[in-house]
């Protein structure tokens, strides 16, 4: 059985909205919604999802970069929602987020050493005389040299700038890092490689990764299991082999028939989602999907399925749909 | 070219820590000189500060000494710019009054540019209500005229040239303040200041470190600008009698006195009035240029 790193238990992040007479609250936008799941130990979770759906928030919720609103994270056994700033800034240590926008996750004015340098400083990870040697072999670990540690990030290139964050995140020696769309600024030839970086990071260090991904293909290449997330909820989780193969829920079964792929002849079919994702801040009642679905009844509007397992389903895996076993079967037919 | 490529790709160059911010000054500084006009105006900021300095040792009279028999003369060679009302030399004055007139300058808004960027940096930076309290409170200081503000903090405080400093300085706070607040905001939701967060940074580290050398462009541009407004609301004051006390040679102070004499002798408003004129304009021609040249927007 492996270890539990991390458990997130119906996590919430509802911002306020403010508005009308002296900035009061009109309203919110429920960006997460309920959302558990759990990490273990030297895995990799992803979640993928539309923009919006709520997944770079549940990452910045869980590193409570922005306070969540409710629910439990539990980080090694302890309540990190519990915590204060002092001992949250004492657990920072072990937890570490690689950022989306290489270009703003560097500050313009430290050079490669000092942003290294501070890292180590801040979480006193490593003795003063000993932090040139670590700057130099972390550089090298994410495939720099150690001659340019005095450069300016407006010297680097972006993949070389997101090696730098990684360096960075890897300087306090985390146990889990949570990859915030971390490839999705790079163009391919430089993802493959930053993701290969990726994996290497984790065989030798026995890290722990939470993948926050847009992109279906990189999510297959990197991940153990996988989190499909719809306007702030779960819709499906499940091992990448069975989500792949053996999608469960309509969304899931839509998101992946999107995918290009590079075969001719054989006609994949392509389901076409009609409409948009309807707002956060008034999502629909019972399954969130039910606006979009083409197996959507009444049940669907009215009552909010809960993730389960079906028979024909394999191990962990869990989907959040009334009417699973009935589409499976064939039974269920699209009612639009 | 060939030189900026080599730094790049020979290690051996690029193993010596060249110092960033010397490089960013590099970059400014080269703008600027393209700039005749703040160029000038350095010159001439430069200029007023060595008169500050080194004039007092050069003057030609005392800038207290009255001599009665010879007062109110015209300019001449004895008296380069006349003499007042009380005979005493105009140019010695104004050589004097320099070092009291940038003193005002300088001091103040390095006062007010401290209270207002550290205001300005809490409010941005924390938001919800610590903002909104320490913003309302800059929007009445803003309401004011600011000569009226100084007038009314110098009427509690007692009329001295200190006093005049501790007014003008308050009334420069919320400029200073809403300018480094709108800078704060734009800077803290960038993913370093994030990532500072998740490193687990102090407050006191990620605004002082991260977020204040980011948002120094701003503050210079509008110190220096500060220092022309600065100098021309201490005149203003010392005019209406609640600055420097005679017989200090304070500009503002002079203009108040030559006033009375304008349609006999026009010399003794004249000088401190077009010195006051020259300050402002230098340190405001050198302060458009510095925000030209510090704009990152602005490519050569």
């Amino acid at each position: 059985m492996q270890k539990e790193l991390l458990k997130v238990t119906d996590l919430e992040q509802h911002f306020p909205i403010k508005g009308g007479f002296l900035g009061r609250t009109v309203n919110h936008v429920k960006a997460v919604d309920g959302v558990s799941f759990t990490i273990h130990e030297g895995e990799t979770l992803s979640i993928v999802g539309e923009s919006g759906c709520g997944k770079s928030t549940t990452g910045r919720a869980i590193l409570r970069l922005d306070e969540p609103t409710g629910g439990q994270v539990e980080f090694k056994g302890k309540d990190l929602l519990s915590f204060n700033k002092k001992e949250m800034n004492k657990t920072r240590k072990d937890m570490q987020v690689i950022f989306q926008d290489p270009y703003a996750s560097l500050n313009p004015r430290h050079s490669v050493f000092q942003i290294l340098n501070e890292a180590m400083e801040i979480q006193k990870v490593v003795p003063k005389d000993k932090r040139e040697d670590r700057i130099k072999e972390l550089l090298e670990t994410v495939g720099l040299g150690a001659h340019q540690m005095h450069r300016m990030p407006h010297e680097f290139s972006g993949g070389q700038r997101q090696r730098i964050g990684i360096a960075r995140a890897l300087a306090v020696n985390p146990e889990l890092i949570i990859a915030d769309e971390a490839v999705s600024a790079l163009d391919v030839s430089i993802q493959a490689q930053v993701i290969n970086l990726l994996k290497k990071l984790q065989r030798d260090f026995n890290l722990t990764y939470l993948f926050i991904s847009h992109d279906l293909g990189v999510v297959r290449h990197i991940s153990d299991r996988i989190i499909v997330m719809y306007l702030g909820k779960i819709v499906e989780i499940a091992d990448k082999k069975s989500l792949f193969e053996n999608p469960q829920h309509p969304y899931t079964k839509a998101l992946l028939s999107a995918i290009p792929t590079a075969t001719t002849g054989k006609k994949k079919e392509r389901i076409i989602l009609k409409g948009d994702v309807p707002s956060p801040i008034d999502p629909p009642t019972g399954c969130r999907f039910h606006t979009r679905c083409p197996f959507a009844t009444e049940l669907c509007m009215k009552e909010t399925p809960k993730l389960r397992t079906t028979d024909s389903m394999l191990g962990s895996h869990q989907a959040a749909c009334h009417y699973m076993e009935q589409i499976e079967s064939g039974e269920h037919q699209p009612t639009r | 070219m060939s030189e900026q490529m080599q730094t790049i790709d020979n290690p051996r160059t690029a193993v010596k820590p060249p110092n960033p911010r010397l490089k960013n000054a590099k970059i400014a500084y080269n703008k600027l000189k393209k700039n005749k006009a703040a160029m000038i105006g350095g010159f001439m900021i430069l200029f007023f500060i060595a008169v500050a300095f080194i004039g007092p040792y050069f003057t030609p009279y005392a800038p207290e000494t009255q001599d009665l028999v010879n007062k109110l003369q015209p300019p001449s060679a004895d008296h380069w710019f006349g003499t007042d009302h009380y005979g005493r030399d105009i140019f010695s004055r104004i050589i004097h009054g320099m070092s009291i007139t940038l003193y005002i300058g300088f001091f103040s808004v390095a006062m007010g540019a401290t209270v207002g960027v550290v205001l300005g940096m809490v409010s941005g930076y924390y938001g919800g209500k610590i903002d909104t309290v320490i913003m309302r409170v800059m929007d009445v200081l803003l309401a004011f005229p600011g000569i009226l503000l100084a007038l009314a903090i110098v009427s509690v405080l007692g009329p001295s040239l200190n006093n005049v400093i501790i007014a003008v300085a308050i009334f420069s706070v919320p400029v200073f303040a809403r300018i480094v607040r709108g800078s704060t905001l734009s800077v803290r939701k960038l993913e370093y200041i994030d990532a500072m967060k998740a490193l687990g940074a102090s407050d006191f580290r990620i605004l002082f470190k991260h977020i204040l050398p980011n948002i120094a462009s701003p503050i210079i541009v509008q110190a220096t600008l500060s220092i022309a407004t600065t100098v021309l609301t201490a005149a203003g004051l010392s005019f209406l009698g609640l600055g420097a006390q005679p017989p200090m040679p304070e500009w503002g102070a002079m203009l108040s006195d030559g006033r009375n004499y304008m349609y006999n002798a026009w010399h003794v408003a004249f000088f401190p009035g077009v010195m006051i004129v020259l300050v402002v304009l230098a340190f405001n021609i050198f302060g458009d240029g510095l925000r030209d040249a510090l704009d990152p927007k602005m490519k050569e």
